[in-house]
């Protein structure tokens, strides 16, 4: 058992969780990933780590409530406990001096790249951060993602904050005006991950992407979370979950993501008639 | 006194009512029923079965103590060598091992061992506690097992009853490795696996679910926390797949995959439990084995309507046993042998709708002595499908070994060890099953891990003399 020690809402459906797990908190490196599993019977789901503090022997997770799981998770409070914490997971983001950092951070995916530009700019990189969502309340870590990045630039889908568009629009706009980045690296949705693997492909950016594949076990066995990169199969909990964002084939993550919409539709029906934050016994 | 030429046969669910639910199939003998088979027994002075057994058990005085109806004389003796009977009583491959070299299968069925071994086991269940063995005074050593399958659970119960203290580390949130996720609940009833684990924890052995070792802890960094040895016994982790077109269509899973969502998520429970499964009308499950027959199986219960078992070689060269085929074809699976999978069909929205597959005949034998499958020319055919199931095996999962570079593996990933013992190319760690042999039995896991234990007992009684961290 875990036990949740704050919790804290973002914005609108946004979560975040502050977690007891001194183990996993000693050994986390940017770029992992733990399971979560809420109770007995819990589906497994991967949440990205977003923050650790190895002395107070806790981890964060942001949580965006998107499915049954994630509407119970997002129910939970301070003093809850989870069923189990597994981690830490992946392969860390591969981390050293290189110049100009482009962290681009979109919709709930801005959390996970907080531990990645820290990571980069304690190595001595100058960190670029972009940040975006649908609009303003989506917008989460400001500040935080401030504290580690030497510049910060903000979209909105609607223009309610920041400038007006696709944190991939603003990445093109950067790099067309500026000079020489050695790497981009993205955590979103897929989609959004895509389009900024399009924005520096014609100038061969080199440019890391986080995936979110559905996943069971996590740690290689089951095949789930496969996807082609350079046209050979990856299990990204194994073998990722970062990959060069110009070899992914992103056609097939989307579409294998959306393998249970049926059944998780289901879930989330038979949830809401209920409650939508406790278990239907 | 004539001896029935037939085992006393086990009564089992009908096919037709079987198929409709996840209960266990075999419903195991009643007393009268167990003492009449183990009255077969011969009770011969030199037992070829006992040899044949990997972990020895005394299978004739067991079996004499049924016959007395001293049903606690009986699972006391099993346990001596084996701490799992309720386990092995039911998926041991039995007609392979102790009841292939008993005498009377030279003439007649041989004595139904495994069946009388899950019966007592099941008695001492239904009798409530099972009886705590008596534990030497402690050594002070500590042992750390990583993994918590077969291999693992009968290496930890043999080391703590010689007196060390024993962790297992399981990287999964419920102890039983294969035996939790992989063979289903109708083969191994999951309460079943949770009596035999609360045995080994009674024993005092620790149980830690939720730790994948190589990421929260180095096996050095166990050594660093004070345990003295380590046994790996992690299985073998890692899904194959054919590389052919169409493998990464949605519909198509690992037999890992596919199983694990079933038995260990308890899918097919959804929505009561949250972890979901596709369930196809027509559902192709590619192999031979033991994996392909409970994928196979498990594809019917889930409500497919119709299953079809491909396998390129012929019926005599599947490796799964006799006895789960035939419940797969009571069932109703439909298979088709000397058949090869070419690629994997699917629509605009990238879901299966069939697979290609292609005819084979059997040539010379190949490097297994068995006759190798050549694919016939033109002979290419569709079956409509919309879930295909890979079951051709699995291999060693990287995971524990990319962290532990001084852990020599083979070519193909698995842990290179010494054969007499399981010691492996690391200071102080052993390691059994699968991540050694490649994917193998229960019992032979069962087996390694005993012969670990051993090893790893002498290790610790004799070597005092500190270790060497450098």
């Amino acid at each position: 058992m875990y036990k949740i020690l704050n919790k804290q809402d973002l914005g609108p459906s946004i979560k975040e969780f502050l977690i007891s797990s001194p183990e996993i908190a000693r050994k986390a490196q940017p770029g992992q990933f733990v399971v979560v599993i809420i109770d007995e019977r819990g589906e497994r789901i991967p949440l990205t780590i977003a923050d650790y503090e190895r002395e107070k022997g806790t981890i964060t997770i942001v949580v965006q409530e998107a499915g049954k799981t994630t509407y119970q998770l997002g129910g939970l409070n301070s003093g809850d406990t989870l069923f189990d914490v597994i981690g830490p997971l992946g392969i860390p983001t591969h981390i050293e001096n290189k110049g100009t950092i482009v962290c681009v951070g979109g919709g709930v995916g801005i959390a996970p790249i907080y531990p990645v530009a820290r990571g980069f700019k304690e190595f001595g990189n100058k960190v670029i951060s972009i940040i975006g969502a649908r609009t303003k309340e989506l917008v989460i870590w400001e500040d935080k993602i401030a504290s580690v990045s030497d510049e910060v630039y903000i979209t909105t889908d609607d223009g309610s904050y920041g400038r007006k568009g696709f944190v991939s629009d603003e990445l093109q706009r950067l790099i067309k005006g500026k000079k020489e980045f050695a790497l981009v690296f993205a955590v979103g949705p897929t989609l959004m991950m895509r389009a900024v693997s399009e924005v520096t492909r014609p100038y061969k950016l080199r440019t890391i992407v986080s995936l979110n594949p559905i996943m069971v076990d996590a740690t290689g066995m089951c095949g789930a979370c496969r996807v082609s990169v350079g046209g050979k199969t990856k299990f990204v909990c194994v073998d990722g979950p970062d990959f060069d964002g110009h070899q992914v084939d992103f056609d097939q993550l989307l579409s294998r993501q959306r393998i249970y919409l049926q059944e998780e539709k289901k879930a989330l029906q038979s949830c809401d008639s209920a409650n939508k934050h406790s278990r239907i016994k | 006194m004539k001896i029935a030429p037939k085992k006393v046969k086990m009564p089992r669910q009908k096919p037709k009512v079987r198929v409709t639910n996840f209960n266990e199939v075999a419903l195991g003998y009643t007393k009268e029923q167990a003492q009449q088979e183990a009255r077969r027994c011969l009770q011969c002075k030199k037992a070829p079965c006992i040899k044949a057994c990997p972990v020895e058990i005394d299978i004739p005085s067991f079996i004499a103590k049924i016959a007395e109806k001293d049903y606690r004389g009986a699972i006391r003796k099993i346990k001596e060598a084996n701490l799992l009977p309720a386990m092995c009583g039911r998926v041991c491959p039995q007609e392979g091992l102790c009841e292939k070299a008993c005498i009377l299968s030279k003439k007649y069925e041989p004595v139904a061992i495994g069946r009388l071994e899950r019966f007592v086991a099941d008695w001492e269940i239904q009798k409530g506690s099972p009886e705590s063995s008596s534990l030497p005074s402690s050594t002070g050593k500590r042992v750390a097992i990583i993994g918590s399958g077969p291999g693992s659970l009968s290496c930890a119960g043999d080391l703590v009853r010689l007196g060390h203290s024993v962790t297992i580390f399981e990287a999964l949130h419920k102890p039983g490795g294969v035996l939790v996720y992989g063979i289903p609940e109708f083969r191994l009833p999951k309460a079943i696996v949770g009596r035999e684990v609360e045995y080994i924890r009674s024993l005092g052995v620790e149980v830690k679910t939720g730790y994948v070792i190589g990421n929260i802890y180095t096996l050095d960094e166990l050594f660093s926390q004070g345990y003295d040895a380590i046994f790996i016994g992690i299985g073998a982790g890692l899904p194959k797949f054919m590389d052919i077109p169409g493998e990464n269509l949605n519909g198509v899973y690992s037999a890992n995959e596919f199983l694990t969502r079933t038995n260990l998520m308890k899918a097919y429970l959804f929505p009561q439990y949250d972890t979901p499964i596709k369930i196809g009308k027509r559902v192709a499950v590619i192999g031979g084995g033991n994996v392909a027959m409970d994928a196979s199986r498990v594809a019917l219960r889930l409500g497919a309507q119709k299953v079809f078992n491909i396998y390129r070689r012929s019926p005599q060269e599947m490796p799964a046993r006799v006895e789960e085929v035939q419940n797969a074809k009571d069932e109703g699976v439909e298979f088709k042998f000397l058949t090869n999978p070419a690629r994997i069909l699917g629509n605009k929205e990238d879901w299966v709708t069939g697979i290609e597959c292609i005819k084979m005949e059997l040539g010379e034998p190949d490097e297994s002595g068995r006759r190798r499958p050549i694919p016939i020319k033109g002979s290419e055919f569709i079956i409509g499908v919309d879930i295909v199931v890979m079951a051709i095996g699995a291999g060693a999962n990287p995971l524990l070994p990319s962290a532990t570079p001084d852990l020599k593996v083979n070519k193909w990933g698995y842990i290179v060890i010494d054969e007499t013992s399981g010691k492996t190319s690391k200071e102080s760690v052993w390691a059994g099953g699968d991540i050694v042999s490649g994917a193998a039995t229960v019992i032979s896991a069962m087996a390694s891990g005993r012969r670990s234990a051993r090893a790893i007992h002498q290790y610790l009684m004799k070597a005092l003399q500190p270790r060497d961290f450098s």
